[in-house]
């Protein structure tokens, strides 16, 4: 304790100097006079009272210094003092000061800004029990490497697996319900039972499901999600055991999820209710419409269960040859599913910021070094003057660690504001399938890479002045002019770090470059069809009213009627998927007349009204498009795309043949009527499938989508399209009413693409800028330094051309040594990151030769100006100067 | 060398606590003098080394100081003990005597010896 307190007070003594200096002197001068007095008392005279007071007093500056160690902390002092010093210098030379604080605050500002996306997407364990031990399970097929389950497979791979602890299925399901504003589309989902057991989850408030809870026979509950719960109801405690109607089936609450559960797959989905398989689909091993999830059992590999799965798919292929057919099975890490698609997007990024970090760190660290060059007089000064090699490293150290803190404050201060505008640019249907992003901010692993990152930064900005001190003449620097050959060391290292820097810049224009291609080449994909002027929504009536096939019928009709009839819209069709959606609904085909061994031709299966083509403006190549007419009272027709009929029909004519199901049930059997160019039916970047377009009519449904073709603006059209809906019936659900161009554009692929592009060419700018900035600031140095070389040469005769190629000579040598050093790994780099490169090899060679043409005119203009300063040098200023 | 100059200063210390406990609230050449008094004038010392082991002293505690008149009229600064001052001195005492005890058996020779 007394040794604290007196730690403490040292510590405020370092506040409190001078009036504890004047205090002391005060002390001694009356302890003098004390004494004097007692001494002339004794019978001195004054002066031998004082000469005896003072020598028995000892020297006052000794005990001043000893006082002075004590009563504070002689190293924390000149520590202060150093601080003093160095904001009293960066105070002078304000240019100096801001450009490198800024230049750090970018560097770490970005970098923490996108590594806080890196932690809340890869970082941030998932939040569930033990998440390492959760795994995706689902089936895969030739052409599907992800293809969902079907429940009777599920059934038997829960049953007959001997590496699961547990085995789980869910598939996303939207749902209507009533509210006060008419009928609202809600994500929901569908789970077995032992869902959220699985995932190691149990409800904040009532229950989870209970065994068996998800057999036809059980009744039907419901668990909210806790947003859902909060916003829908208020977060009442007495939801549990309140009815809900979903769908127009009644479901009891049982249970609340905890607030920070999410499962990104089926985006914000906010009623959970178990399967109760029924219907059609659920029932029937063909019908693939559930995806897995699966605990292994300790100590077993992810291999393991593989190997396990595939034995037992493999025996259910020999018992229902038929319907499993190819079926095989494919596990990977839950945590996969979940962030796989971006994480190769944030680690470019990470890697971006990180270069960019790279880039203003080296050019601070460079400006520094030129401080050091302009400085050494002063040192040699300092030095000679008694400080000591040690304490003018701290000097140097002192001036980083302020530059570092200064700039880490204010780059973690805009990295947050940062975070909640690039968060804000996510546009909300994506964020749906990122509900990890929700809780994105400051949080202590972010700090922690913060501090690293600064700590690097400053062992950089202390260490790069050190060396250069420490390898300095100390002589020299006294006796020297401060010109001449001054410079080489520092043009030597200065120089070097130019190189890097203007790798760098090559490494992240090029990557931008390329993702910029990628991009480009994306949006340049055909889409078979004409996005402008379109517009798209989802419709769902109630089943109770439109659940037959002659209502549903009828109001298919209606719809298209009502909407043609508002004004502006030139042609309306109904779709069962929207184009630009995903390949997948499919079906397997079979082809009447032909032999079949029971191989699974897998198409995407759409059904679609007459003016489906019209409305889009695809190509119909051959035949005719459906009629409206076409209803189940006519023969069955279809449409085939382009891919289908080249790749089952090579050299025949395909209109006029006849399709159908596996089993060629007469029901199945369809014409071919048509031919229409390929439609992208899936993501941008995805393949074109064989599809099917089937007559809405002869199969109608009373939930689908529908496109809208319009003469001019959208915009007019779309805020009335709800209303015409609901003139029809107001019990109707309208939801996702947008253009095609923004569902597009808005689509994960596209949008992914666009962000990451985006961001990579702002890191590549300000990279570039960086790297210009500091060549030129090494080719004006090295100007300044060799004036007097340059007076001289032109004094002797020298052409103003000549000093032009001597000073561009020396900037070209740089910026080529960093451009072809930038080449190699700019490719390098660009295989890396080769997942992301579509339509674009990482070895792009306009891309690359663009890059170093802008770095060679960037480089050119950055040693322009300096080069006419040399050129303009007046031979006898420039001698007269020494 | 530095080891002499703790010993030196703890015990210095320890003048310096017992006078002021003897005499009473007293000021920094008060305390030197009482000091070279008692030691019968074997002791000399630089007053001012005096200073530093009163801020020791004063930061720890043992002591506190206040400014005063002395009894010339003269502006003074006085050490007064407090009462961490004076269990310090207490214990500070016995371990003293404890020490020249040990050190004085160990010093003085005994019959065992031989």
């Amino acid at each position: 304790m007394r040794y604290l307190r007196a730690w403490l007070l040292r510590i405020k003594g370092l506040f409190l100097k001078d009036s504890r200096e004047r205090d002391l002197a005060e002390e001694i001068e009356s302890h003098l006079q004390m004494h004097i007095d007692d001494n002339i008392r004794a019978g001195m005279s004054p002066e031998e009272a004082k000469r005896v007071a003072v020598m028995k007093l000892g020297s006052v500056d000794a005990t001043k210094e000893a006082y002075r160690d004590r009563s504070s902390i002689p190293l924390l002092e000149s520590m202060v003092q150093d601080l003093r010093f160095t904001l009293r210098q960066l105070r002078k030379n304000p240019a100096f000061t801001v450009t490198s604080t800024v230049m750090v605050a970018l560097g770490i500002g970005a970098s923490v800004a996108i590594f806080a996306f890196v932690d809340a997407a890869l970082i941030k364990p998932l939040p569930y029990q033990n998440p390492s031990h959760l795994i995706f399970v689902t089936e895969t097929t030739p052409d599907i490497p992800r293809a969902a389950l079907s429940y009777p497979d599920y059934l038997d791979w829960k049953s007959l697996n001997k590496t699961l602890a547990s085995l789980d299925v869910y598939s996303q399901r939207g749902f209507v319900v009533s509210t006060s504003t008419g009928m609202e589309r809600v994500l929901g989902a569908r789970v077995s039972d032992g869902f959220f057991r699985t995932l190691g989850i149990s409800p904040v408030i009532g229950r989870d499901f209970f065994a068996g809870e998800d057999l036809p026979e059980a009744p039907r509950t419901l668990i909210l999600s806790y947003a859902s719960w909060q916003k829908r109801f208020g977060g009442k405690q007495d939801m549990i055991g309140r009815p809900i109607t979903l769908n127009e089936t009644p479901y009891v609450v049982i249970g609340v999820l905890p607030q920070n559960f999410h499962f990104a797959p089926v985006e914000n989905a906010e009623f959970w209710v178990t399967l109760h398989p029924a219907g059609s689909c659920d029932l029937r091993r063909s019908c693939h419409s559930l995806n897995g999830i699966a605990r292994l059992k300790d100590r077993v590999s992810i291999d393991t269960a593989l190997a396990d799965l595939t034995r037992i798919a493999k025996d259910l292929e020999n018992q229902y040859p038929d319907s499993n057919r190819n079926q095989g099975a494919t596990v990977s890490p839950l945590s996969e599913l979940i962030v796989g698609e971006v994480k190769p997007i944030l680690l470019v990024l990470l890697g971006g910021a990180g270069l960019l970090l790279l880039i203003a760190c080296v050019n601070v660290a460079s400006l520094l070094l030129v401080r050091s060059e302009t400085r050494r007089r002063e040192l040699a000064v300092r030095r000679a003057l008694g400080a000591t090699t040690t304490r003018l490293i701290r000097q140097f150290v002192t001036e980083g660690l302020v530059i570092v803190v200064a700039g880490s404050a204010i780059g973690l201060v805009s990295s947050h504001w940062a975070m909640q505008i690039l968060i804000r640019l996510i546009p909300s249907d994506m964020m749906g399938s990122m509900p990890y992003l929700d809780e994105l901010g400051l949080n202590p692993r972010i700090v922690m890479f913060a501090g690293i990152v600064s700590l690097f930064a400053a062992v950089l900005f202390s260490l790069t002045p050190t060396l250069r001190l420490l390898s300095l003449e100390l002589r020299e620097g006294m006796a020297e002019g401060s010109r001449g050959s001054a410079g080489k060391v520092w043009r030597r290292v200065g120089s070097k770090l130019v190189v890097l820097e203007l790798t760098t810049a090559m490494v992240l224009l090029v990557g931008a470059g390329l993702l910029g291609k990628s991009f480009y080449r994306l949006l340049q994909v055909g889409t078979g069809f004409e996005p402008e002027h379109l517009i798209t929504m989802g419709v769902t009536a109630p089943r109770a009213s439109y659940g037959e096939d002659e209502q549903a019928l009828a109001l298919g009709r209606q719809v298209v009627d009502r909407i043609k009839s508002l004004p502006g819209v030139t042609s309306v069709a109904l779709t069962s998927t929207l184009p630009v959606t995903f390949n997948g609904n499919t079906q397997w085909i079979r082809f009447v007349g032909r032999d079949y061994s029971g191989e699974h031709n897998e198409v995407n299966q759409r059904n679609v009204t007459s003016d489906y083509f019209k409305a889009l403006q695809a190509k119909l190549l051959r035949g005719r498009p459906i009629l409206d007419s076409e209803d189940a009272s006519k023969p069955g027709v279809v449409v085939i795309n382009q891919t289908l009929a080249t790749k089952y029909f090579p050299g025949e004519d395909p209109i006029g043949q006849r399709i159908g199901d596996t089993k060629l049930s007469p029901d199945s059997i369809k014409e071919i009527i048509g031919i229409v160019d390929d439609i992208r039916e899936g993501p941008l970047d995805s393949e074109i499938w064989p599809a099917v377009y089937y007559a809405f009519n002869q199969a109608p449904d009373s939930d689908f989508a529908v496109v809208i073709r319009t003469a001019e603006a959208e915009q007019s059209v779309l805020p009335t399209l709800s209303g015409a809906i609901h003139d029809i019936d107001s019990r109707i659900n309208v939801s996702n009413e947008t253009t095609m161009t923004d569902r597009v554009n808005n689509s994960p692929t596209v949008y992914l693409r666009r962000s990451s592009t985006w961001l990579v060419a702002g890191f590549a700018g300000v990279a570039l800028l960086l790297g210009v900035v500091g060549l030129y600031g090494v080719i004006a140095y090295s100007v300044s330094q060799r004036t007097r070389e340059i007076g001289v040469r032109i004094a002797l005769g020298a052409q103003r051309g000549t000093v032009y190629r001597l000073i561009m000579k020396e900037a070209g040598v740089l910026a080529l040594a960093g451009i072809l050093l930038g080449l190699g790994c700019s490719v390098l780099t660009a295989s890396l990151m080769r997942k992301l490169l579509f339509g674009t090899p990482p070895w792009d060679v306009p891309t690359l030769a663009s890059v170093a043409a802008v770095l060679v005119i960037s480089a050119l203009l950055a040693s322009y100006l300096p080069a006419r300063r040399a050129a303009s040098v007046d031979p006898i200023q420039a001698l007269r100067a020494e | 060398m530095a080891n002499k100059t703790d010993i030196w200063q703890g015990t210095l210390a320890l003048m310096i606590l017992k006078t002021i406990e003897t005499l009473g609230p007293l000021h920094g050449y008060g305390i030197a003098r009482r000091i070279e008094q008692t030691s019968g004038d074997r002791l000399s010392l630089n007053y001012g080394t005096l200073y530093p082991s009163l801020l020791k002293l004063e930061q720890e505690g043992s002591i506190v100081s206040e400014w005063g008149v002395s009894e010339n009229n003269r502006k003074a600064k006085f050490y007064k003990l407090t009462r961490a001052g004076r269990k310090q001195l207490a214990r500070e005492t016995k371990e003293w005597d404890q020490t020249t005890a040990i050190l004085a058996k160990f010093l003085t020779p005994t019959e065992d010896e031989a």
